[in-house]
């Protein structure tokens, strides 16, 4: 038996909003009887974009009842952009947590809320391409799916996507697929990684001053002197950089962000983020 | 819990009282280790030899053909290991696609360690198609392992056809008995099987105790090696309370056969009417001319079976379901896929196992509520207007 959360248990057994909406101006549907389940969204949004009622139609288990039911609570009263913003996390939150091989149940309406949307603003359901690539073919799952639950839910493992998106649940032929994803996914945020100790490498003071100098004279003095103004460098102490403003920059009353928004986020951006700029 | 209707035998079952009771005596003043040379020990082993004696009775077998485990699993274990130790040279398996998961996890470990092997398929009521048998043994065949009662269906399939098919071969033949010992009548004298499985607690023994029937001149290899118990065939100390309570247990199924195959038979086929009398777009799954008498394994369309049975569970009522969420699997049972069920009934299966214990106002009462149960789950269902 799974171990569901009280609030699962109750929104199953006395579901809310559930039924069709014979007045409804959105209308959202995921899954298939094939694939165990199905729902289908039904909101009424008013010329304001505020989604006034939701109700909802599902097939599935017990936690595809329950997540449907917190959807339709979650986005009651709520703006299309702040409804565009739900995710499964929201709706599984809501409920007090799933279990993880139900987290697909979440993922489902999550998709119902954008497939309603998309209908309200008059889209086309997306057509094939713009899913994205086929990769479960038992479940109907596409690499922009997957791709998407890996990002917002920071899935790790094959496993893991498998309870998210239900993909290579059935089968298992794409089991291989699905790794290679997560592979370029992983790649992707070592990627990023691997800039980041290069600037926090600790640099010497005569590194520290002769990199400010390049910066400001290559990036930062040529986007002041095509306002009319100038910079120039007066001397470092520890991370602290002192300047003076030349030109049209010394009269302006602006003067003081550009130190901060020019000078010294670009300074921090390059060389070190603990760099404070002052006027000389 | 004293409301339960428990409707999933099956699964497991109520250990008997009468069981409870032989029991008993060896956990407490008989707790010598039968092995033992003294006499308060070796009086444990006279009442091991009387369990093994009720246990060959109901199965018409002689004692020493029936050896004790610890489960229905490590039984067909033991019987798939020594048939391909005993024969190396052959380097093939022939099993079903609706095996226990005790078998096809045995079938998995064959084909990883290079046999070949060889899933017979069957018809929509799950039977199997004895030309197909008969044509997938070769001469390298090492064992022939069928299933004499389905699980989840009741699906019984004819083991004495079955076992003539591959006797005249001269290929060796086990069957999982778990579902069938205490239900079906099983006479040993009369069928050539060379290993049979089953377990305790599927018929009222508690769980942690399981036979496997050796014929007399198998070859065998066991599986667990150490000590002489069970003749060299299982090592380890007797489990005295258990054999004991099994040997009860199979009086009592020998005494009460008639009972399982008429009463209970009676209760089920009354809760199968019951329920498909009163709601429509439904079907039953198996063969309801070759089944198990507790057993029926009704499908509801579009509707989901986890979502019935946590609805059921509200009322008290035990059933199970072979729908994909109950498994965590994602898929529907392999067994109604086997047999061709469409996803939209197979999702929305549910079994219902009865046994002697089960009485007719339970069985009025799940009549009673189940079609609401189905009612409103269709009504909010998103195919409800599409078929029906």
């Amino acid at each position: 038996m799974w171990e569901y959360t009280d609030t699962v248990r109750e929104h199953f057994l006395n579901p809310r909003n559930a039924g069709e909406m014979p007045d409804a101006n959105a209308i959202g549907e995921v899954g298939s009887l094939a694939c165990g389940d199905a729902l289908k969204l039904f909101l009424k949004i008013n010329e304001k974009g505020v989604i006034e009622k939701a109700s909802f139609q599902t097939f599935g288990c017990a936690s595809a009842i329950a997540s449907s039911s917190a959807l339709t609570e979650i986005i009651k009263g709520m703006t299309i952009e702040e409804a565009s913003k739900i995710t499964n996390k929201d709706i599984a939150a809501y409920l007090g947590g799933l279990p993880k091989e139900k987290m697909h149940c979440s993922v489902m309406g999550e998709e119902a809320l954008e497939a309603a949307i998309r209908n309200y603003k008059g889209l086309a359901p997306l057509t094939h391409e713009e899913e994205g690539k086929l990769i479960c073919k038992c479940f109907g799952v596409t690499d922009n799916q997957i791709i998407k639950a890996i990002r917002e839910n920071n899935l790790q493992t094959v496993e893991e996507v498998t309870n998210f998106t239900k993909a290579g649940g059935a089968c298992g032929t794409c089991i291989d697929a699905i790794a290679q994803i997560l592979e370029s996914e992983k790649n992707a945020g070592l990627a990023l990684h691997e800039i980041k100790p290069v600037l926090k490498k600790p640099l010497s003071n005569i590194q520290k001053m002769q990199k400010i100098i390049q910066v400001i004279e290559e990036d930062i003095r040529p986007r002041l002197t095509q306002d009319g103004g100038d910079v120039e460098l007066i001397d470092v102490v520890d991370d602290k950089v002192i300047v003076s403003l030349r030109g049209a920059c010394s009269s302006c009353r602006a003067s003081a962000v550009t130190l901060k928004d020019v000078v010294e986020a670009t300074l921090k951006e390059h060389v070190d983020k603990n760099l404070i700029v002052v006027q000389a | 819990m004293s409301n339960v209707i428990y409707f999933d035998n099956n699964a497991t079952t109520q250990v008997a009282p009468e069981v409870v009771e032989a029991m008993l005596p060896f956990f407490k003043e008989m707790y010598g280790n039968a092995s033992s040379m003294h006499s308060f020990g070796g009086q444990v082993g006279k009442h091991i030899s009387n369990a093994r004696e009720q246990i060959a009775n109901l199965l018409n077998a002689v004692p020493d053909e029936i050896v004790f485990t610890s489960c229905g699993t490590e039984s067909d274990n033991t019987a798939v290991m020594s048939a391909i130790e005993t024969q190396p040279e052959k380097k093939h398996f022939i099993t079903t696609r609706v095996e226990h998961s005790a078998m096809m996890a045995m079938g998995d470990y064959l084909e990883k360690k290079g046999y070949d092997v060889t899933y017979l398929s069957v018809d929509s009521k799950g039977q199997l198609d004895l030309a197909e048998l008969e044509a997938a043994i070769r001469p390298d065949t090492a064992l022939v392992s069928v299933m004499f009662a389905n699980n989840e269906t009741g699906t019984v399939f004819p083991i004495a056809k079955i076992a003539d098919i591959v006797k005249s071969k001269g290929v060796l033949f086990h069957v999982d008995a778990v579902q069938a010992v205490g239900k079906e009548i099983i006479d040993l004298q009369k069928l050539p099987i060379d290993f049979l499985a089953f377990s305790g607690h599927k018929l009222h023994a508690p769980k942690g105790i399981g036979v496997l029937y050796i014929r007399r001149g198998t070859r065998f290899r066991p599986f667990i090696r150490g000590g002489h118990q069970e003749r060299g065939r299982r090592a380890g100390t007797e489990n005295a309370p258990y054999i004991v309570g099994l040997g009860k247990a199979c009086e009592l199924a020998g005494n009460n056969i008639l009972k399982e195959r008429t009463e209970v038979a009676r209760l089920r086929d009354m809760l199968e009417q019951g329920i498909i009398s009163k709601i429509d777009h439904v079907i039953i799954n198996g063969d309801t001319e070759h089944r198990l008498p507790n057993t029926t394994n009704i499908s509801f369309e579009a509707v989901e079976g986890e979502a019935i049975l946590l609805m059921l569970d509200q009322f008290g009522i035990c059933a199970s379901s072979g729908s994909a969420c109950t498994s965590g699997s994602l898929e529907p049972s392999h067994v109604l896929r086997a047999m061709g069920v469409p996803f939209n009934y197979a999702h929305g299966s549910i079994r219902f196992s009865l046994s002697r214990y089960s009485t007719e106002e339970e069985v009025k009462k799940v009549i009673d509520v189940t079609p609401k149960i189905i009612e409103n789950l269709r009504a909010i269902s998103p195919f409800r207007g599409k078929n029906f």
